[in-house]
C-alpha cells in the first residue's frame, strides 16, 4: 500500500550495457529506458551501436554486461524466440516473414485455430482479416505475402508480433523502403499501438520522421550514450551536434585559401538525375579541376548519389552528359568506358580483394576497361605497380604483398590508385578517410588537392566535415534523399553546412525558390 | 495466363495427351487401361507423396528407390525364410524405414549438411544392406499375397480398381489433406520458404525436418511393400532409380524444385502423365519402351523452363499488389 505512490517502473529499463567484438569495443556502459506507451527514437550515425544495442537487449548475441528489465523483471533472452516470450518482438528492415505463405498463415504460423486436427482456414481467415482491419489494412489474407508491397508485409509483421503479446516493439529501419503514403499508415499504427501502452523503439536515419512520430529520442555516438531528450525540446541542430560530436565554437576550421575561380571546363553534368525511392532528381555539374563535397547525415542519399552518377545504380530518369555530348550510364561498365571511377564506402566487402598482392589490385579495374582477350604483360603490370606505389607512397613499397596485410590507409591508396591507373576523367571517393589513421588522413587529403590541380573531377563524399571544408570548392547538402542545398566559395564552413543539414524542410523548400 | 497455377497446366497436359491417345487407339479410353495404369503406378503414386513434402520443404529424398528394394528384400525373405507372419513383417519393415528416414533427416539437420549428400549415402547403405540380404530374386508364395492380387473393385467398362491401385489413392488423398490442412502441412511449407524465417517465426525446424524425412521413407516402405504385392517377389535390384522418377512427377506436378510451392495433387498428376507415355509405348507396341525416357525428360524440361518463366513473373515488381487501405 505504501508503495503505490511510487511511479511504476519503466517497460523496458537497459542498464549499463557493453559489448565488444575482438578489441573493438561497440558498446560501453550505454542506458536506455523506454516507457510504457511511447514512441522512442534511437539514433546514431553509421557505427554508432543502434544495431548492436538492440542486438545485445534482444539476445541475438550475449552481452559482456550491463542488466535488461522489463517491468521491473530481469531478462536474460538466449534467442530472438526467448526475446518474443519475454516480450519484446523486433521487426527488421529486411521482414522476416514467409512471402510463399498467405498472410494468413504468416500471422497464424504453428498457432493456427484448430478444430480436430484440422486447421480452421475459415475461422484464421476471419480472424486474419479482423486483425488487419484494425491496422486499416483491407486486403485478401488468402493471397501469399509475397505479392504485397513491402508496406503491407511490414504491417503483417508487426500485427504478428503484437498478437503474440508484445509489450516492446522494435522497429529497426521500418520506414526505408516505404514511400510518403505507406509511411503514413506505419505511423498510425504505431500511435494507435503505443495509446494501447506499447512501447515502440524506432530505428530510422529520417529525421524530419523522428521530429514527427517520436516522443523522446535516445542518441548514442561510438558505441557511448550522448543523451536522452525530449523530442519537442530538442531543437534539431541540438540534435545533429549530438549525432556528429561537433561544437559550433570549433566549426570555423582553416579553410585552404580558396583558389581563383577561373572558367573550369565542365567534364560530366546530370540534369534533373535521379530514381524513385532512391534519390530525389538532381543537377549536378562537376567540372575538372574541382572537388565537389557530399555532406549529410548517414541516409541522406550521399552514397546513392554516388553510385547513381557511377553507374552502378541505373537512374529512371534526367539526362548525363560527358564533355558535353550526351551519353548512356546504365551500369558500372558504361561507367568505367566513360572514364569515371568509383572507390566504394565499404573497403574491406566492395573495393580490395585482400588475397590479392598489391600489383594485382592495382591492375584490375585497368585490365577490365580493356578487356580478357587483351591481358597486360607482366612487364606492364609491373611498372604500373612500381609508378603508383611510388606516386601515391604505398607502404610497405612492395608490390607483391598481398593487400589484405596493409594499413587501411595504404589499402586505400591502392584503391585508388586502381582507378587512376585506368586514367579517370572523374573519380567519386565514399568516405575515403574511414577507418585509416590521423597520418594517412592527411595524406589522403593532400592527395585528393594534388589529383585535383592536375584536372580530375572529384566527387567525394565524407562525413568529417572539417575535412570537406578543406578540400572542396563546392559542397552539395543532401537531406532525406534530395540535394537540399549548394555551397560555394566563402560560405563553405561547417556552420553553414550543419545548418542546411538541421533546416527543416520548409525553410529549405523557400530558399530553393528564390 | 500469368494467373493459371502450375497444377492446371499439369492437369490440361494430362487432359490433351490423354485425348491424343485415345484418338490414336480408342481403347485406351477405357476403365481397363485406367485400372491398369493405377495398379501399375501404384508404388510411384506413393513414393512421389512422400517426395512433394520433402521437395516442398526446400529438400530432396535420393534414398527411397533403395529403401523400396531393401524393403522388397526384407519382406520377401521375413516370410519365406524366416517365418514371420505377412502382418508381423510388414509392421517391422515400417518401423525400421520411418527410423532410417528419422535418421536421414536427424543427420540433415544437427549437422546442418545438405539433403542431397546425407539421402545420397542413405541411398547407398538401404541399397547395399538388401545386397547383403539377399542377391537373387526371392518369389513370395504367402496365400495374403494372392488374395491381395486377386481383390478388386469391379468397374463398370470391365476395369479393375486393384487392392494396391487403392491403397495408392487413399494415400494421394491422405497426403493432400495433411499437406493443406494441417499445422504440419503449413510448416513443411514454411521450411520451403525460408528456414531462418519459420524459425524466428516460432517453429521447431528440427523436429519438422526429422518429421518430413521420416514421413517419406515411411511412404518409401509402404511402396515397397506395394511393389511386392505388384512382383509377388523380393529383389534387391527392383525399384532402381525410381527415386527420379519420382522427382520428375513431383516437378512435372509443378512443385518448384527451390521448396516453398507445390501440391500433392499436382505429383499425382505428373504420375498419371508418366504412365500415360508407358502405356501408348505399350499400345503402340514399336517403340522401344526407353522412349518413356526420352518423352519424360522433354517433359521435365518444359516444367522446370515453365517454373523459371512464372517465378522471374512473380518477381516482377509491376505483379505486386498494392494492398488496398481503407
Amino acid at each position: 500500500m505504501e508503495n503505490s505512490l511510487d511511479p511504476a517502473p519503466p517497460l523496458l529499463d537497459v542498464r549499463g550495457i557493453s559489448k565488444s567484438f575482438g578489441a573493438v569495443r561497440a558498446l560501453q556502459e550505454v542506458d536506455f529506458t523506454l516507457r510504457a506507451g511511447e514512441i522512442h527514437a534511437l539514433l546514431g550515425e553509421n557505427g554508432a551501436g543502434k544495431s548492436t544495442l538492440i542486438k545485445a537487449v534482444t539476445g541475438v548475441f550475449p552481452r559482456d554486461a550491463g542488466i535488461v528489465r522489463i517491468g521491473g523483471e530481469e531478462v536474460t533472452p538466449r534467442s530472438a524466440k526467448a526475446a518474443l516470450q519475454a516480450g519484446i518482438a523486433t521487426v527488421y528492415q529486411e521482414v522476416n516473414l514467409l512471402p510463399n505463405l498467405s498472410v494468413a498463415q504468416n500471422l497464424f504460423l504453428d498457432r493456427q485455430p484448430m478444430r480436430f486436427g484440422v486447421v480452421r482456414e475459415g475461422e484464421m481467415r476471419r480472424r486474419a482479416t479482423a486483425q488487419l482491419a484494425g491496422f486499416g489494412l483491407d486486403i485478401d489474407v488468402a493471397a501469399p505475402l509475397g505479392s504485397y508491397s513491402v508496406a503491407v508485409q511490414h504491417v503483417t509483421a508487426i500485427a504478428r508480433a503484437v498478437d503474440l503479446s508484445a509489450r516492446v516493439l522494435i522497429l529497426d529501419e521500418p520506414t526505408a523502403s516505404l514511400d510518403r503514403h505507406e509511411v503514413e499508415i506505419l505511423f498510425k499504427i504505431m500511435r494507435q499501438l503505443a495509446k494501447r501502452g506499447i512501447g515502440i523503439v524506432f530505428v530510422s536515419h529520417f529525421l524530419d520522421q523522428v521530429y514527427e512520430i517520436s516522443d523522446r529520442i535516445t542518441v548514442l555516438r561510438n558505441g557511448r550514450l550522448v543523451g536522452e531528450r525530449e523530442t519537442a525540446s530538442l531543437p534539431r541542430l541540438e540534435l545533429i551536434r549530438m549525432m556528429l560530436g561537433r561544437e559550433l565554437a570549433e566549426t570555423t576550421s582553416a579553410r585552404a585559401a580558396t583558389r581563383e575561380h577561373q572558367a573550369r571546363e565542365v567534364c560530366a553534368s546530370f540534369e534533373n538525375y535521379g530514381k524513385a525511392g532512391y534519390v530525389a532528381p538532381f543537377n549536378l555539374e562537376l567540372r575538372h579541376g574541382e572537388v565537389v563535397g557530399l555532406a549529410g547525415l548517414l541516409g541522406s542519399g550521399r552514397t546513392e548519389t554516388a553510385r547513381l552518377v557511377f553507374g552502378a545504380e541505373r537512374a529512371d530518369g534526367g539526362q548525363v552528359k560527358v564533355e558535353g555530348a550526351p551519353v548512356r550510364l546504365q551500369s558500372p561498365r558504361d561507367g568505367v568506358r566513360h572514364g569515371f571511377g568509383y572507390c566504394p564506402e565499404e573497403r574491406k566487402t566492395d573495393g580490395i580483394v585482400a588475397e590479392l598482392t598489391v600489383r594485382e589490385n592495382i591492375v584490375l579495374a585497368l585490365q577490365a576497361k580493356r578487356g580478357l582477350y587483351l591481358p597486360l604483360s607482366r612487364r606492364e603490370q609491373d611498372e604500373i605497380a612500381r609508378r603508383y606505389v611510388r606516386m601515391l607512397d604505398i607502404r610497405p613499397p612492395d608490390p607483391e604483398r598481398p593487400v589484405g596485410l596493409l594499413s587501411g590507409g595504404n589499402q586505400q591508396k591502392v584503391l585508388l590508385a586502381r582507378w587512376l591507373a585506368t586514367s579517370p576523367r572523374l573519380l567519386v571517393l565514399d568516405e575515403p578517410t574511414r577507418g585509416i589513421d590521423v597520418g594517412a588522413h592527411a595524406e589522403i587529403i593532400r592527395l585528393i588537392r594534388e589529383l585535383c590541380d592536375d584536372g580530375l573531377a572529384l566527387l567525394v563524399i565524407s562525413s568529417e566535415l572539417d575535412e570537406i571544408v578543406t578540400y572542396s570548392d563546392r559542397v552539395i547538402v543532401l537531406r532525406d534523399r534530395a540535394h537540399v542545398e549548394e555551397l560555394a566559395g566563402e560560405a563553405i564552413d561547417v556552420g553553414n553546412i550543419l545548418a542546411a543539414i538541421a533546416a527543416d524542410s520548409v525553410t529549405v523548400a523557400l530558399e530553393a525558390h528564390t | 495466363m500469368k494467373g493459371l497455377p502450375p497444377v492446371l497446366i499439369t492437369a490440361i497436359v494430362l487432359v490433351a495427351g490423354f485425348a491424343l491417345c485415345a484418338v490414336q487407339f480408342p481403347n485406351i479410353a477405357s476403365t481397363r487401361v485406367v485400372g491398369n495404369l493405377l495398379t501399375d503406378n501404384a508404388f510411384l503414386g506413393i513414393v512421389a507423396t512422400g517426395m512433394t513434402f520433402v521437395i516442398i520443404s526446400g529438400g530432396i529424398d535420393l534414398s527411397v528407390g533403395s529403401v523400396i528394394g531393401f524393403t522388397t528384400v526384407f519382406v520377401a525373405l521375413a516370410i519365406e525364410r524366416w517365418g514371420v507372419p505377412p502382418l508381423v513383417a510388414f509392421v517391422a519393415i515400417l518401423a525400421l524405414s520411418a527410423a532410417f528416414g528419422a535418421a536421414m533427416g536427424a543427420v540433415i539437420h544437427v549437422f546442418d549438411l545438405p539433403p542431397f549428400i546425407v539421402t545420397l549415402a542413405g541411398m547407398f547403405l538401404a541399397r547395399g544392406a538388401s545386397f547383403l540380404l539377399s542377391t537373387e530374386s526371392v518369389p513370395i508364395t504367402a496365400p495374403v499375397y494372392s488374395a491381395v492380387s486377386d481383390f478388386a473393385l469391379r468397374l463398370p467398362g470391365g476395369g479393375r480398381l486393384t487392392a494396391i491401385a487403392i491403397i495408392m489413392l487413399v494415400i494421394v488423398i491422405g497426403g493432400a489433406l495433411l499437406l493443406n490442412l494441417t499445422r504440419f502441412g503449413a510448416n513443411v511449407y514454411a521450411l520451403g520458404g525460408s528456414r531462418v524465417a519459420a524459425n524466428l517465426m516460432g517453429v521447431a525446424v528440427g523436429r519438422m525436418t526429422v518429421r518430413i524425412y521420416m514421413l517419406s521413407s515411411l511412404l518409401a516402405g509402404i511402396a515397397g511393400i506395394v511393389f511386392s504385392f505388384y512382383t509377388s517377389a523380393g529383389y534387391s535390384l527392383s525399384a532402381v532409380g525410381v527415386e527420379l522418377d519420382s522427382i520428375a512427377a513431383v516437378v512435372i506436378g509443378g512443385t518448384l524444385l527451390t521448396g516453398g510451392q507445390g501440391s500433392v495433387i499436382g505429383t499425382f498428376l505428373g504420375v498419371l502423365i508418366q504412365g500415360l507415355i508407358q502405356t501408348y509405348i505399350n499400345f503402340d507396341g514399336t517403340l522401344s519402351s526407353w522412349w518413356t525416357k526420352i518423352a519424360t525428360g522433354v517433359l521435365l524440361f518444359a516444367f522446370i523452363a515453365l517454373q523459371q518463366g512464372l517465378v522471374a513473373l512473380a518477381r516482377r515488381p509491376v505483379a505486386k499488389r498494392a494492398g488496398a487501405v481503407s
